[in-house]
Order: C-alpha cells, then sequence, then structure tokens
C-alpha cells in the first residue's frame, strides 16, 4: 500500500484524502519510507523533517476528522475545489523555512534556520501541504547538475551514475523517485525545466512577478522566479495555484488576478483540441549541438500537436544567439552583489583566520572557507563587470541584448501563441564530465535563459525516451508574459496526448531503485 | 598629532578663492524605515527596531517606503529641484560591518530631484544662490561603537559592536553644485545654508533635524584655488578635503575656516593637499585626516533589481508642490513685518540660526519679543559658554512656559534665569523647577508687608523723607526688603505696598 501510495499524483493522492480514502500520515508516512529506501541511491534531500511532517499530517487528519479543514486547504479559497490539504511536498533549499536548515546548499550557511519563512512555504503551509524536507541544489542554484552542491551531488533516478540536472536536481529527482509528489524549485536560467527535462518530472518556471521570491535566497534577483515541480502538469498547476498570486512583501510580485492555473490543465486534459492554437518553433534553439534522439522525440511530440489541430511554424528570434553570453554577465553582476551579505557579520559560517584579524579579514577567510569554487568564479566574474570603466562594455551590454531579447520575444508573440522547442540540447550527461569544463556546462542551458531574461513563463514536460540512451527528454513550452495558464491547458493536452500513446506516464517506465520486500515488511506497520 | 600651521585668515583670503560644496544628509520621520516595516526609532536596546530586511538575511527583500518618497519629492520642490518623471534605486557596493547587506541602497544617475536652487542670507542681509545638483533617497547605516583603545575609533579598537536600529532609517541627501564667489564669507555661508536647510525640512516637517542627535549631517568639501591676475584665465581647481563630523551648525562655520587656513598654509608653503575626509574635532576645533578619498572609488553601482522604478504622478507632485511651505527667505521677510522687529534685531535672530526656535516659542504662546530675547540673550550666552547650539539646551515649549510665568509676575528676569538653567540641567518643566527650588515670587502681601515694616522701623529717617513726600526715598528700603525676601518679590508691588505703608 506503502507503494502505491507514493506512486500517486498529487491530485490522485489529494482526492484519496479528501474521500479520507487514506489519512495524511498515511501518505507522509509512505513516503518517508520510500526516501528511507532510495536515498542513500538518490541523496534528493539535503533534510528530512519527518517528526515535523508527521506532526503536520496528524493535525491535518484530525482537522479533517471533526470537519474543520479552512478553506485554504479545501481549495476553496481558490475557487478551484482543490483539496492539497494532507498532501506531501519537497522544499528546494534555496527558500526559507522556520523549521528547517536553510542552506541553499552551500558551506557558508550550515546549519542556517532562519527566523521566516518564504512566502511560498507560508502558502503551502496555510494549504496543508506537508513539508518533508529540503532538497538539494547546486550551491546558491548556480548549475545545472547539482554537482557545485556543497553537500554532495543528487543522482539520477533513472540512471544513478548520471546527473539530475540543476540546480535544482535534488526537487526534481526527489519527485521523480517517488519520494514526494510535489517539489518547489527555483528558475533564474533554467533550475527547474532543465532538470524536470532530465529527470522526466514536470517543471514550471512562471511569468517573472508571478511568485512571491521573498525569502528565496536570491541568485539574480532580475531573473529568479520560484515554481512547481511535479509529475503532472495538472499538479504543477495545483502547486501553482497555491503559491502564485501578489505578495506586498516582493515589490516585483505582479499585482494581477491570475486564473486558475489548475481549471486551464483540466480543460485541456478534457478537451484535447489545439485548433485555433499557433505554435512557433524557435530556429535557434534546435539544429546543431542537440542530441539526435532529443530531436527525434521533440519532432514527434510537435507531430502530436499538429495532429490534434494547432498551426505549427517556424520563427527566427536572432538575438537568442546572444542570450548565454548576457545571461552570464547579468547573473554574476547580481549575485556578486546579492552575495556580499554572507560575510560572518549576522549569520552563517565564521572563520577566524590564524591570529585574529580585523574584520576584513575575517569576512575574507569565512568567505573563502564558505563559497565553492563556481560561486567564487562567478562573484569574480560578477564584480569584474560591474567595474568602473568595465560597466558599459559588459553590464551595459548585456542589459541591451536582454532588450533585444525582449523584443524579438515581442515580435514573434505578436504572430503566435506559444514557442516550442526542446528543453535542454542533451539528455541526463554523466556525473562529473562537464564539471571542469563551465562553458560546456553553461550551454546546458541555452534553451531555458531566454525566457528568464524576457520575464516570460516556460514550462518542460516530458516527451520519451532518447531511443540511443533510453533518458528522458523534455519539450519546453513558452508564452506571454502573464499567460502561464496556456501553458497549462496546452501542457495538459500534450501530456494527455502521449499517454494515451503510451499507455501510461513515462515515470512508470524508471527504474524502481528499492527493493519490493522493504515496502511489503512495512505493510503492516500502516 | 602635531599641531598643524596655519594661515591668517585674512591673507589666505588674500591669495587663494575657496570653492564650497555640501551634501546635507536629512533624516526622514516617517514612521517606519525605507525599505522595512521597522520603526523609524533609534536608541533603545541595540538591535530591537529590526526585520529581517534591516538585517540584510538571505531572501529578504526590500518594499519602498511610500511617506519617504513623497517627502523627498516635497524636499526636492522645496529646493526648487526638477522632480524626475522617472527615477531608480540603485546598489552602491561596499563591504563594511555597518551595512547588513554590504551595498547601500541609494540612487544614482536617476535621483529623484535634480537641478534646483536655495536662497541664503548672509549675516549682512546679502542674498546668496546655493546652486543644487541633486537630492536622492537613500538608507541610513548602522552604528558602530568601537571598543577598547584610546579614541573610540576603529583604529586601534579591541573590537566592534553593531546596532542595526539605525540601518534602513531614511534618508534624503542633497547635494549641491559647485559654489564660487563665496569669499570671505564662506564660514558663515556654510552655516547659512545648513541652517537654511534645516528650516526647510522643519517647515516641511519631514525631519526632526537635530544635528547633535544626527537627524541632520552636513559634509563640507572644500578646496581652494589660486588667484590670477586681472584678465588672466582663473587657475585649476584645487584638490578637496570632505570634512565630516560637523555636528552642529556652529562647527559648520568653524571647520570651513578652519580648512581654509590649514589648506592656505600647506599650499603656499609649497605642499599639496591630500584628497581625503577629514574628521572635524568640536573639542580642539581642529580636522584630522579621516580615509582616502579618490574619484575613482569603485561601488559598482548598478540598479537596484528588488525595486521598480519610482514613478510619480504629476497629480502627485502637484498636490505636493501646492502644500509647500512659504520659501526662507520670504518667510522671513514675512516674520520680521509680523514680529515687528527692526532691522538690526531681526539680523541677529538670523545669524544666530534660532529662527526656528522663536517661531515656535511664539506658536507655543509667548510674544515675539519676549522669544527673541530670551533665546538670543540668556539661552544663546549658556549655548555660547557651553560651546554648544542653543536649540540643544531647552525647547520652545519650555522657553514659553519660562515667559508665561514672567509675564503672570510669578518670576522676575533674574528669578527666571535661575528657573532656566534648572531646565537646562534637566530639572524638568519651568513649573517643576520653581517648585523644586523653591523660586516663586513671594506674592503674599502679608509676607511683604510684614518685611516692609520691618524695614521702614530700622530707617525712620527714610520712613520720614517719604512722608514728606520725597518718594525716591523708598528705594532703600525696597532695596532692604528684597534682600530679606532673598529677591523673589516683585520690586514694584514692594513699591507701592511701602508707599501704602509709610503713608
Amino acid at each position: 500500500m506503502s507503494h502505491d501510495l507514493t506512486r500517486l499524483s498529487a491530485s490522485a493522492l489529494a482526492q484519496k484524502l479528501a474521500t479520507r480514502e487514506v489519512s495524511s500520515l498515511e501518505a507522509v508516512d509512505a513516503h518517508l519510507d520510500r526516501i528511507a529506501a532510495v536515498e542513500p541511491d538518490v541523496h534528493a534531500f539535503l533534510h528530512v523533517a519527518a517528526d515535523q511532517a508527521r506532526a503536520t499530517a496528524r493535525a491535518i487528519d484530525a482537522r479533517r476528522a471533526s470537519g474543520d479543514l479552512t478553506a485554504d486547504e479545501t481549495g476553496a479559497a481558490r475557487g478551484n475545489g482543490s483539496e492539497l490539504a494532507g498532501v506531501p511536498i519537497a522544499i528546494k533549499d534555496v527558500l526559507c523555512t522556520i523549521d528547517m536548515p536553510s542552506t541553499a546548499g552551500s558551506k557558508i550557511l550550515q546549519g542556517w534556520v532562519p527566523p521566516y519563512d518564504a512566502t511560498v512555504v507560508a502558502r503551502l503551509r496555510k494549504a496543508g501541504l506537508v513539508p518533508l524536507g529540503k532538497t538539494n541544489m547546486d550551491e546558491f542554484a548556480m548549475g545545472s547538475s547539482t554537482e557545485h552542491s556543497a553537500y554532495g551531488p543528487t543522482h539520477n533516478p533513472w540512471d544513478l551514475d548520471r546527473i539530475p540536472g540543476g540546480s535544482g536536481g535534488g526537487s526534481a529527482a526527489a519527485v521523480a523517485a517517488f519520494e514526494a509528489p510535489l517539489a518547489l524549485g527555483s528558475d533564474t536560467g533554467g533550475s527547474i525545466r532543465q532538470p524536470a527535462a532530465v529527470t522526466g518530472s514536470v517543471g514550471m518556471k512562471p511569468t517573472y512577478g508571478g511568485v512571491s521570491r521573498y525569502g528565496a535566497i536570491a541568485l539574480a534577483s532580475s531573473l529568479d522566479q520560484v515554481g512547481p515541480v511535479s509529475r503532472s502538469v495538472l499538479d504543477a498547476a495545483l502547486l501553482h495555484d497555491v503559491i502564485g498570486g501578489h505578495d506586498a512583501r516582493d515589490s516585483t510580485s505582479l499585482r494581477d488576478e491570475w486564473p486558475s492555473f489548475a481549471a486551464a490543465a483540466r480543460e485541456g486534459a478534457a478537451t484535447r483540441s489545439l485548433k485555433g492554437l499557433k505554435v512557433g518553433i524557435v530556429k535557434e534553439l534546435q539544429g546543431e549541438g542537440f542530441q539526435a534522439g532529443v530531436t527525434q522525440r521533440f519532432e514527434e511530440a510537435v507531430a502530436l500537436l499538429t495532429a490534434a489541430g494547432a498551426e505549427v511554424v517556424e520563427v527566427s528570434t536572432p538575438s537568442f544567439e546572444y542570450a548565454i553570453s548576457a545571461y552570464y554577465l547579468i547573473l554574476p553582476a547580481e549575485a556578486s552583489s546579492n552575495l556580499a551579505k554572507f560575510d560572518s557579520v549576522r549569520f552563517g559560517l565564521r572563520v577566524n583566520p590564524p591570529g585574529g584579524g580585523t574584520v576584513e579579514d575575517v569576512m575574507s577567510a569565512t568567505r573563502e572557507a564558505g563559497f565553492g569554487p563556481e560561486v567564487k568564479r562567478r562573484i569574480i566574474l560578477g564584480t569584474y563587470a560591474l567595474s568602473a570603466g568595465y560597466y558599459d562594455a559588459y553590464y551595459g551590454s548585456a542589459q541591451k541584448v536582454r532588450t533585444l531579447i525582449q523584443r524579438d520575444f515581442a515580435r514573434v508573440f505578436a504572430d503566435v501563441d506559444v514557442l516550442v522547442s526542446p528543453s535542454a540540447p542533451t539528455t541526463a550527461f554523466k556525473l562529473g564530465e562537464k564539471l571542469d569544463d563551465p562553458l560546456a556546462m553553461y550551454l546546458n542551458d541555452l534553451t531555458t535563459i531566454p525566457a528568464n531574461l524576457a520575464g516570460v513563463p516556460g514550462i518542460s514536460l516530458p516527451v520519451g525516451l532518447a531511443p540511443e540512451d533510453g533518458l528522458p527528454v523534455g519539450i519546453q513550452f513558452m508564452a506571454p508574459a502573464r499567460e502561464d495558464a496556456r501553458l497549462y491547458k496546452l501542457g495538459a493536452t500534450l501530456e494527455a496526448l502521449l499517454e494515451e500513446k503510451w499507455g501510461h506516464p513515462l515515470l512508470s517506465e524508471a527504474p524502481d531503485l528499492a527493493p519490493q520486500e522493504m515496502f511489503a515488511s512495512e505493510e503492516g506497520a500502516v | 598629532m602635531a599641531k598643524p600651521e596655519l594661515m591668517d585668515y585674512d591673507k589666505a583670503l588674500e591669495l587663494f578663492e575657496p570653492v564650497l560644496g555640501f551634501e546635507v544628509h536629512v533624516e526622514l520621520n516617517t514612521k517606519t524605515k525605507m525599505f522595512s516595516d521597522a520603526p523609524n526609532f533609534f536608541g533603545g536596546e541595540p538591535n530591537t527596531n529590526v526585520t529581517p530586511v534591516d538585517l540584510g538575511l538571505p531572501g529578504s527583500l526590500p518594499v519602498v517606503n511610500e511617506q519617504a518618497v513623497k517627502y523627498a519629492i516635497s524636499l526636492g520642490l522645496a529646493l526648487g529641484c526638477s522632480i524626475a518623471p522617472t527615477s531608480r534605486f540603485a546598489r552602491k557596493n561596499y563591504f563594511y560591518p555597518d551595512l547588513a547587506k554590504n551595498y547601500q541602497i541609494s540612487q544614482f544617475d536617476e535621483p529623484i530631484a535634480f537641478t534646483g536652487s536655495v536662497e541664503v542670507e548672509l549675516p549682512d542681509g546679502r542674498l546668496f544662490t546655493v546652486p543644487i545638483e541633486r537630492a536622492h533617497m537613500e538608507e541610513d547605516a548602522g552604528k558602530l561603537t568601537h571598543v577598547g583603545g584610546a579614541t573610540g575609533r576603529i583604529q586601534g579598537a579591541e573590537y566592534s559592536l553593531v546596532d542595526y536600529n539605525r540601518a534602513g532609517v531614511p534618508l534624503v541627501e542633497i547635494v549641491t553644485d559647485i559654489i564660487y564667489g563665496a569669499e570671505a564669507d564662506a564660514p558663515e555661508l556654510a552655516k547659512a545654508y545648513v541652517s537654511t536647510i534645516r528650516d526647510i525640512v522643519v517647515a516641511l516637517g519631514i525631519s526632526d533635524a537635530k544635528m547633535e542627535r544626527g537627524n541632520l549631517r552636513c559634509d563640507a568639501n572644500i578646496s581652494l584655488r589660486p588667484r590670477t591676475a586681472p584678465g588672466e584665465p582663473p587657475a585649476k581647481l584645487g584638490t578637496r578635503t570632505e570634512t565630516k563630523n560637523v555636528n552642529s551648525l556652529r562647527s559648520v562655520e568653524r571647520a570651513i575656516r578652519y580648512e581654509i587656513q590649514r589648506q592656505a598654509a600647506i599650499l603656499a608653503g609649497g605642499g599639496t593637499i591630500v584628497q581625503e575626509t577629514r574628521h572635524w574635532h568640536e573639542d580642539t576645533g581642529q580636522t584630522s585626516a579621516g580615509r582616502p578619498k579618490s574619484d575613482a572609488d569603485d561601488y559598482r553601482y548598478f540598479p537596484e533589481p528588488d525595486l521598480l522604478p519610482v514613478v510619480p504622478s504629476l497629480e502627485l507632485i502637484e498636490e505636493l508642490r501646492a502644500a509647500l511651505p512659504e520659501a526662507p527667505v520670504a518667510r522671513r521677510r514675512r516674520l520680521k513685518a509680523d514680529w515687528g522687529f527692526t532691522d538690526l534685531e531681526f539680523q541677529d535672530v538670523v545669524n544666530s540660526g534660532l529662527l526656528t526656535e522663536i517661531v515656535e516659542t511664539t506658536k507655543a504662546g509667548a510674544s515675539a519679543q519676549s522669544a527673541r530675547k530670551w533665546w538670543t540673550g540668556e539661552i544663546a550666552r549658556v549655548a555660547n559658554q557651553r560651546g554648544v547650539d542653543a536649540s540643544t539646551l531647552v525647547s520652545p515649549l519650555h522657553v514659553s512656559e519660562l515667559i508665561a510665568l514672567v509675564d503672570a509676575g510669578t518670576l522676575t528676569d533674574r528669578l527666571a534665569r535661575q528657573v532656566l538653567e534648572g531646565v537646562i540641567e534637566g530639572e524638568g518643566t519651568p513649573d517643576e523647577v520653581v517648585a523644586g527650588r523653591g523660586l516663586a515670587v513671594v506674592s503674599d502681601d502679608g509676607a511683604l508687608i510684614a518685611a516692609i515694616d520691618e524695614a521702614l522701623a530700622a530707617q525712620p529717617d527714610v520712613l520720614a523723607k517719604i512722608r514728606d513726600g520725597k518718594v525716591q526715598a523708598a528705594g532703600a528700603v525696597i532695596g532692604a526688603v528684597m534682600k530679606a525676601m532673598k529677591g523673589q518679590a516683585d520690586a514694584a508691588r514692594v513699591r507701592e505696598l511701602v508707599l501704602e505703608r509709610a503713608v
């Protein structure tokens, strides 16, 4: 039974909870068992809060038994009847949690427990979701493989020798390895979408400003966006409904009234017709450098779109060629400033140099010991890019490219409703393969970065396994800013068509990782 | 520190032209801080008026205080500035432990207000127009206390304590353009300028403007350039110093005068001025070298990505413009007429920098003449003796209460001075000091009559003279009575009673 509960989608589990067929405590225990079984192999979590999760689950079960669930917990407050109370969730370690350490994968924050919850965490608690723990990530979200975590890499559930993507490899792997039905991620240049693609899960980067950044430890403030990770489009939409919307604590948060994303996903899965939808294939995000199997599965998915009535055209966005260059100036510039606060004075690690020293000596020693090589690399890059005499040539030019990219998006969105591309150029590469070649690592985010630079939403969902390596391939859709619902609707349609074709969700083909008898022995305990 | 050589002031002016520039920081008295909802109040237990935002905790984000923006716009308008349709916050990056995020949120190339001017009045009544380059919004840093070491400064300290209560307090920094032509009046102009800024922010009600508390802080830039013969082009501008820690109007004037004399001596001796900050020492009346300050200081400014541009509506700007108080010079002219002061009396008030105090004292009920007399007289005298600004000694409300006691006959001028002393010493309100020190005039006729009868009896010759109609002889008796009453009697009443009793 435990095994079955972890295999359920969040929406299916929520239904069983609502009818009291299963309790939240049963669901949480099942996931904690699964975590215990597979974590030695996967290492998706940096912290598991088993006791807290069980206590939260018990409290929700008690309230449900006495009919005392709140409007937030039953989904009535969101107007979509999506009851998520009691559903377990994993939280990327970049998000502040008042009851769990929040390290952003860095030594410099080892053991730091924030005195507050990130807004998204507060909102998911209010909705009755049960945090299981914090997931692994590249240090300060800098990376595409989680190999830059100060606490060791996460392994891809499809092949433990391979990377789970990054920076949110922990969240994606946790979901793909059935350790949690839902997870929160953050996406600065693809950190939700690329891990989703290489683990066969679903990841959504919302419109910039759609989800509060308050309590998300900042990498690059103008690019960061928190979003959902799941095993189905509907589940991502359900979670987005919970965490999204205006937050007065984040000045860049939009004041829009958002439609129900879950409703959009349900509509997309039900109608399965794409008549009237115009899809643009981005010329610059395909071809050379893309793995053959990736291109093959991508083209098959596009054919499904056409078959469902969509009009598919090719569009060109020439500025995308410069996206990575601009990104690797803007991101390090903002990061160099955002990470200045890690100085040992108020929180986190403090390293006293031998024989003592001035406050500057202590700051230097702390930052030397506390930051990993990739973080130092980007701080140095960013500091240089912002320096007097270089600002115009680097940061200034990068901002101009950003404007050109925004214009390219605006131009093509005047003609098409959504853009489509592979989510990543390749399937999951081997651990260690690109660790010594930062540029090769950076090229991984080629497809995902433009959406961050323009602030538009992007979703990645699985479209099959590459024939040559049997590893998951993802497709990315992008929509104009504020049109997140369009992505959920389209994503749910394609997902339904694909699963109809396969006869099951892609992730059911993933290796099981844990011996079956483990669960048999747990049966009695439930 | 060797005592630096100073050139005679007049000689310095003969050889060099002083060129000035000021940066005045005004702390706004909003309810909450610039970017957080912590109370805008410092003092009290260290690190209590702080939120995650003020401490720069990971994940925290700033939100702009709307009231502070309105105050900044009002101040910009009062300085005759244009208000930017779009202005932007920027990060000024540098590592220092009083700066929680290791960057300060300020404004850089897109300030909220730019290009204005303010008219100030020199001691001789001449008007001088000070050009304003810009006024921009920013957040204050925390406060460092250096423990151990002799000087209380960071050099030589054993350790330092940080109090972030002040971190995030809203500031507007007013930056002047280069000021030419002040000539020998440079020190007086400096004082008049800061005093005028103070008058403006007090009239706007946007700051408590107490220099001694750091609500208003002035960094004074000064350089000297050699004079050239008539017809020749002017010499290049000299190297400037920036004097900090100038915590009173009096210090502003003294510091400028000092720097002119110090720089002149160095230049005349063939030396060069080091571009640096100078630290003003109120006690010694000198400046000492701070940190070197180069134009190439690299703060790696870039637009603050956590905040949106500030885009005030035209309606808001016009609404704030309509609500502006009158300009200081116009206000002075009106006050002078309203109060009926002579030119000399009014100039005295302006030069004392106590206009605001006198206005506040009249608002609390005192007559303008009495307020003037107390502020520019006894209070200014005590302030001068103690080397502080008069405004720091006593509040306008207490001065007004003191004047009311004199007007009611409860105190004589002499007693009132003693009461004032008590108020300055912190013994309470004038009423409380009167009670505490037992200083009220004896208004009980019975006690006075007894003393008078005794004095008359002791001086029968005087009594006889009075009875003969030689009224001026009463003086001797009045004196004796006042002495017996230890001065706590109203001399006029005593005189009346003496004449009554003598009949």
